[in-house]
């Protein structure tokens, strides 16, 4: 099926996820979509597979206008999306999964979908039990069991979103050559990723968007640089911050490893000094939330310890660590960080409140300094949730109390304009130099080259040692998070 | 205690567990769609009043149980209309409901009360009624029991073996992968809640024309059925039938309290009236119990032996809701 | 299950608050048309069984002080995103409490009034413990506690039972008016020997209602109780202690609704009762939603359906009618609040939505 997108274009609000892609896609192929976190490849999916509706623009299938109004409608159609985390049933069996949904008599005869499923399966070298629970499958089986069902459903193209996430390489081998043999016989595959090994290998074209536009597309052989290049350029080149002369180790992870939903991080070691910045870079769902929770003791880790200021807290809860001087901003500002309802004032009396009554008058003050201290558009009888999301971020850093030792935080700038993040980031530097130790998360690669003074690279659950910031560039980061350059790092800090 | 009265016995357990059984069939099949409804209390109570009403207004059995389910349905429909569409907590408009269908069937019912309307009477079906120890058991009981039993088989059967029915665990389990396949989720929840209403709604009418035959207003100790039921729900693990099991075993520790009173002279009979219910909503601890966190912890900590006994027993007694049982659905 | 507090703010509410009024009131009159009763008269009824003398007057407050203390003691589980149904085994345990040390001080030389002073706070201990019961089942059994609490009413409510007819029965034939009434001395002082009315009470509710005010309003456990409520994640991430202060809440709220059992034993009926909960639980609990979980208008609201409860009681002699009247307004009230509360939210979010 020829898949032809014209001019597709999505506003959220403010941000243009998609700004007017044109992208024309044959029969019978790979088509990779490569594009960093925030470059618009999820929304423009999200429109073809059905979920959401384009603003302006066309979809053509073989040549004929579509309108694709919902998921249900777009597998009618013959587009089927495998998405990073399956939509299935995990507490339902292998067959019922497969079986859901599929129009037909009252009762499913249960004998031929299972023989029907036991050939397909076959037929890819795929063992999965029909009979299995799928909650008991790994994510490479979940996703072959989605791949026959779409299949099974009749799809003539599929999309696959970030699919070599937290599978095996046997389980990854597999997957490649279901995904050659099926465009061999005839499906269009869609193969959106930021691994560029993987687009590399498996594509016979490439299209990069960043920042919401198509900027270019390359066919093989692939040159990993240029790809790099368009995807996360730049036109302003970063600064240097002056390298600190590092003092004590404030935060100490000893071959910490981690078990999180999807991935294992195993033996981390490195040290975060007092005035030091170290930053957490890589695509999301690589590691770096578990790993920063870890650090915070949101997250105990299954082996290794933590210490915080030569203390061992491994094991220990959040205010613990709290106790000791740790901070922990999360990226979800009103979600979990702030209490929706609740008031600016509220929140400085809930962090610095002390006895038994509140002094309102008092709060009242400390509410009014803070705020004009942080700069913070909002009055203190103001509710949280009417900030925007730049003054919910310094509301964040204006709760934070007196003298921390480490400051965790998670995308500390996403979403914000340049004024706040230079606002936020002097504030952040502040405490630097008063000898807090900085460890923050960011998909954004200048922020992480500008302000960190050394980074962790992460990918799939693999961490790099902490690399000095100034000895990277835009393009080896870019390459690192992607997957290429791991093998002359010499020992990684994680495997 | 002679076998044949303790077969009488048992026979009437069976009866006595009917109208339960409506209820917590209804109830799952509410739930299964992520609908709670906690007005079933209430909902009993007027259903069985109305019931009553109709029944002695039209002399007509059928109508009465009809009304039943109509009225179960209706509240039910304004619980799905207040928590789906106006996105109001599922757990506050059940619990007023059930007040408030409460004090309607007293309210309602007051002229009604202490007079006789027909009453369901028994059907011993021919040539199996006769069977030695089944025949006194099984099959010489009214109709709604009957029914009872073929609900349990009917419910069990569209439930997991039907392609609804499948698409019904599929809502209650993950609303936006059934979306994805072509459910209109809301629109689904809207007409299982209602269904399981209007099931829920028929166990009235047993208990007013047939079980504790009569409409005797606060006296008629209908009060407090509806939170067993919920319970039972829980602790039926969303199954047909083992949620069956559970009210078979509460029917039978009602009745167990009544024939052990003699022997028990030193516990109240009220007392042993009401012990079952609190014994079974208790075991919901039992049945939550493997899903706690320190319980987890404190499991690693034992040699593996027994480790794996206790874990062996705690997944069987557990019961996983619907995943997305309480929670509204937007497409996004 | 999510937060029950979810406020509106101020503007076009009393619109549509006015509206469920008016829509309840209408609903009612039906329901009174339906049982062929004429609703005027109703109304009036209520209205004089109410109000009409000094005597029902009296009811009316005797009435309105132990679900003025569930209430109170509701706004601080609700305040904390806890849906408290066992209030009811709490009241009654503090009911059971409170005879406890009465008949254990009884015929002995204590004297009376620190008898009484003590089964009191005997009554706040055992609501306080049965409230902590639920709160260790849900924070340690993960069970909800809409059915911890309503599996503890059952077994509070056996437990009564089987005191009444069974260690504490009544010499001879055990009865369903309950245990044997204490004597005089062990009475809470009423306004008069015919009046179950004890001025005492009166001021531990009132005084129940302005501690819960002040607590929510003007102290940080309060403050740190709405973060709970509200989003538990976040406040934990705040710094506050997430799951003791669910236990405090719970431990709060019993020891308000032992202290209501209490006053039930010592003031009103002097003695322990099968019924002796009489529903101000859940009463109480539908009082906090009509408020808007605001102790302000508590006071107001719990007023009103005590009234409503009082008055009614004339029903069934003088028109016939029974007197769960009070109960169809009072349900229908808080539902159709309910209902406009969930319309003015569509309505907003879809004026929101049209406008971005």
């Amino acid at each position: 099926m020829q898949i032809e997108l014209r001019e597709i274009r999505k506003t959220f609000g403010p941000v243009r996820a998609n700004d007017g892609i044109t992208l024309s896609v044959p029969g019978a192929s790979i088509q990779g979509i490569l594009g960093e976190n925030g470059a618009g490849k999820s929304t423009l999916m999200k429109i073809l597979s059905g979920f959401i509706r384009p603003d302006s623009g066309a979809i053509l299938l073989d040549g004929r206008a579509a309108t694709i109004r919902s998921p249900a409608d777009a597998i009618r159609q013959g587009i089927g999306m495998l998405h990073q985390d399956p939509l299935d049933f995990p507490p339902l069996k292998v067959l019922d999964n497969f079986i859901l949904g599929r129009s037909g008599s009252l009762f499913p005869d249960r004998r031929r979908a299972a023989r029907e499923f036991r050939d397909l399966a076959a037929s890819f070298d795929f063992g999965i039990d029909p009979d299995a629970w799928v909650n008991g499958l790994t994510v490479g089986e979940r996703q072959q069991l989605e791949i026959l069902r779409l299949l099974w459903f009749g799809a003539r193209a599929l999309i696959l979103d970030e699919p070599t996430t937290g599978i095996s390489q046997p389980q990854k081998e597999k997957l490649f050559a279901t995904l050659r043999r099926l465009a061999a016989q005839g499906m269009t595959i869609l193969f959106v990723s930021h691994k560029l090994e993987d687009v590399e290998l498996l594509c016979s074209s490439v299209a990069v968007l960043r920042q919401g536009a198509l900027v270019g597309t390359a066919r093989p052989p692939y040159e990993t640089a240029s790809l790099v290049r368009m995807m996360f350029e730049r036109e302003v080149a970063p600064s240097r911050r002056v390298p600190p002369s590092p003092g004590a180790p404030i935060l100490s992870l000893q071959g910490v490893s981690l078990e999180a939903l999807r991935l294992q991080i195993s033996d981390v070691s490195f040290d975060a000094r007092a005035g030091e910045v170290i930053g957490l870079a890589g695509m999301e769902g690589s590691g770096q939330s578990v790993l920063l929770s870890a650090c915070a003791g949101l997250v105990h880790p299954v082996a290794g310890r933590v210490l915080v200021k030569k203390r061992d807290l491994t094991g220990q809860s959040y205010h613990a660590f709290m106790r000791d001087g740790v901070a922990y901003l999360p990226a979800a500002r009103l979600e979990q960080g702030l209490v929706g309802g609740l008031s600016l004032s509220d929140h400085f009396v809930l962090s610095e409140g002390r006895g038994l009554f509140i002094d309102r008058k008092g709060a009242g003050d400390l509410a009014a300094d803070r705020i004009c201290t942080y700069n913070i558009k909002g009055s203190p009888s103001n509710t949280v949730e009417s900030l925007s999301g730049g003054n919910q971020q310094r509301m964040l850093l204006a709760l934070l109390k007196r003298s921390l030792s480490l400051i965790l935080l998670e995308h500390p700038t996403r979403g914000l304009d340049i004024e706040s993040t230079l606002y936020i980031w002097s504030r952040l530097q502040e405490r630097c130099a008063q000898g807090a130790s900085i460890v923050f998360i960011s998909a954004d690669l200048d922020e992480v080259l500008q302000f960190s003074d050394r980074v962790l690279v992460f990918f799939a659950g693999r961490v790099s040692p902490p690399l000095p910031a100034d000895q990277l560039t835009v393009e080896s980061l870019g390459g690192l998070i992607g997957g290429k350059g791991w093998e002359t790092l010499g020992k990684a800090a994680g495997a | 205690m002679s076998f044949q009265v303790v077969l009488v016995g048992l026979a009437g357990v069976l009866a006595a567990a009917a109208p339960i059984i409506f209820g917590v069939i209804g109830e799952t099949v509410s739930e299964r769609a992520g609908v709670t409804n906690l007005s079933m209390n209430g909902k009993i109570l007027l259903a069985a009043m109305g019931g009553f009403a109709v029944a002695l207004a039209t002399k007509s059995l059928v109508c009465g149980f009809l009304a039943g389910a109509v009225i179960g349905g209706l509240v039910a429909l304004l619980l799905a209309f207040a928590s789906i569409t106006l996105r109001q907590s599922q757990v506050a408009v059940g619990f007023v409901l059930t007040l408030l269908c409460r004090d309607l069937a007293y309210f309602l019912g007051n002229p009604i009360m202490g007079a006789t309307a027909p009453r369901l009477s028994n059907l011993p079906l021919p040539g199996l009624s006769d069977i030695p120890v089944l025949g006194v058991l099984l099959f010489r009981q009214d109709v709604m029991t009957y029914l009872s039993l073929l609900l349990i088989v009917a419910a069990w059967l569209y439930i997991f073996r039907t392609r609804p029915g499948l698409m019904l665990r599929g809502i209650g389990e993950r609303p936006s992968a059934a979306y994805v396949r072509g459910a209109a989720v809301n629109r689904l929840r809207y007409v299982y809640t209602v269904a399981g209403g209007a099931i829920a709604g028929i166990a009235g009418p047993i208990y007013s024309l047939s079980v504790k035959a009569g409409w005797k207003g606060t006296i008629s100790g209908l009060d407090g059925m509806g939170w067993i039921v919920l319970a039972i729900t829980i602790f039926g693990g969303w199954n047909p039938f083992r949620a069956a099991f559970g009210a078979y075993l509460f029917a039978l520790l009602q009745w167990l309290g009544l024939v052990l009173q003699p022997a028990l002279p030193g516990v109240p009979s009220q007392v042993l009236q009401v012990a079952p219910f609190p014994l079974m909503i208790l075991t919901l601890l039992f049945v939550n119990i493997g899903n706690a966190e320190w319980v987890e912890r404190s499991l690693s900590r034992l040699p593996e032996p027994i480790r794996r006994r206790v874990a062996r027993a705690l997944r069987a007694l557990n019961a996983t809701p619907p995943a997305a049982l309480g929670t509204p659905f937007e497409k996004e | 299950m999510s937060d029950p507090r979810r406020r509106l703010p101020r503007a076009s509410t009393t619109l549509l608050q006015l509206a469920a009024i008016v829509l309840a009131i209408l609903l009612t009159t039906l329901v009174l048309l339906a049982a062929n009763a004429p609703p005027v008269a109703a109304y009036l009824n209520i209205l004089l069984g109410a109000v009409g003398s000094w005597n029902v007057a009296a009811n009316v407050v005797v009435s309105w002080v132990p679900l003025l203390l569930a209430t109170a003691g509701l706004l601080v589980t609700f305040t904390a995103g806890l849906w408290n149904i066992g209030i009811e085994g709490q009241i009654t345990l503090g009911a059971v409490f409170t005879t406890w040390i009465l008949r254990a001080a009884q015929g002995t030389s204590v004297d009376p009034d620190l008898a009484i002073a003590l089964s009191i706070l005997a009554g706040m201990a055992g609501g306080a413990l049965w409230a902590l019961l639920a709160g260790a089942l849900k924070t340690f059994g993960g069970v909800n506690e809409i059915f911890g609490g309503l599996g503890l009413n059952f077994v509070a409510s056996a437990l009564n039972l089987w005191l009444i007819f069974g260690p504490w029965k009544r010499p001879g034939v055990a009865s369903m008016s309950g245990t044997v009434p204490f004597v005089k001395e062990l009475w809470l002082p009423t306004l008069s020997a015919q009046s179950r009315l004890a001025p005492a009470a009166v001021a531990l509710a009132l005084a129940a209602v302005v501690i819960v005010y002040v607590l929510l309003q003007g102290t940080h456990f309060g403050l740190r109780l709405k973060a709970v409520g509200k989003n538990s994640s976040a406040a934990y991430l705040l710094g506050v202690p997430t799951w003791q202060h669910m236990m405090i809440s719970f431990a709060l709220c019993g020891v308000f609704a032992g202290l209501a059992g209490a006053v039930q034993v010592t003031a009103v009926y002097h003695r322990l009762i099968p019924s002796i909960s009489s529903g101000y639980g859940y009463l109480g609990l539908m009082v906090a939603m009509l408020a808007g979980f605001r102790a302000a208008l508590a006071a107001v609201v719990a007023l009103f359906f005590a009234a409503l409860n009082v008055g009614s009681i004339q029903l069934p002699i003088v028109l016939k009618q029974d007197s769960s009247l009070a109960g169809v307004l009072q349900g229908t009230l808080v539902l159709f609040v309910l209902l406009a509360q969930g319309v003015r939210q569509r309505l907003s979010s879809r004026t929101s939505r049209r406008a971005s």
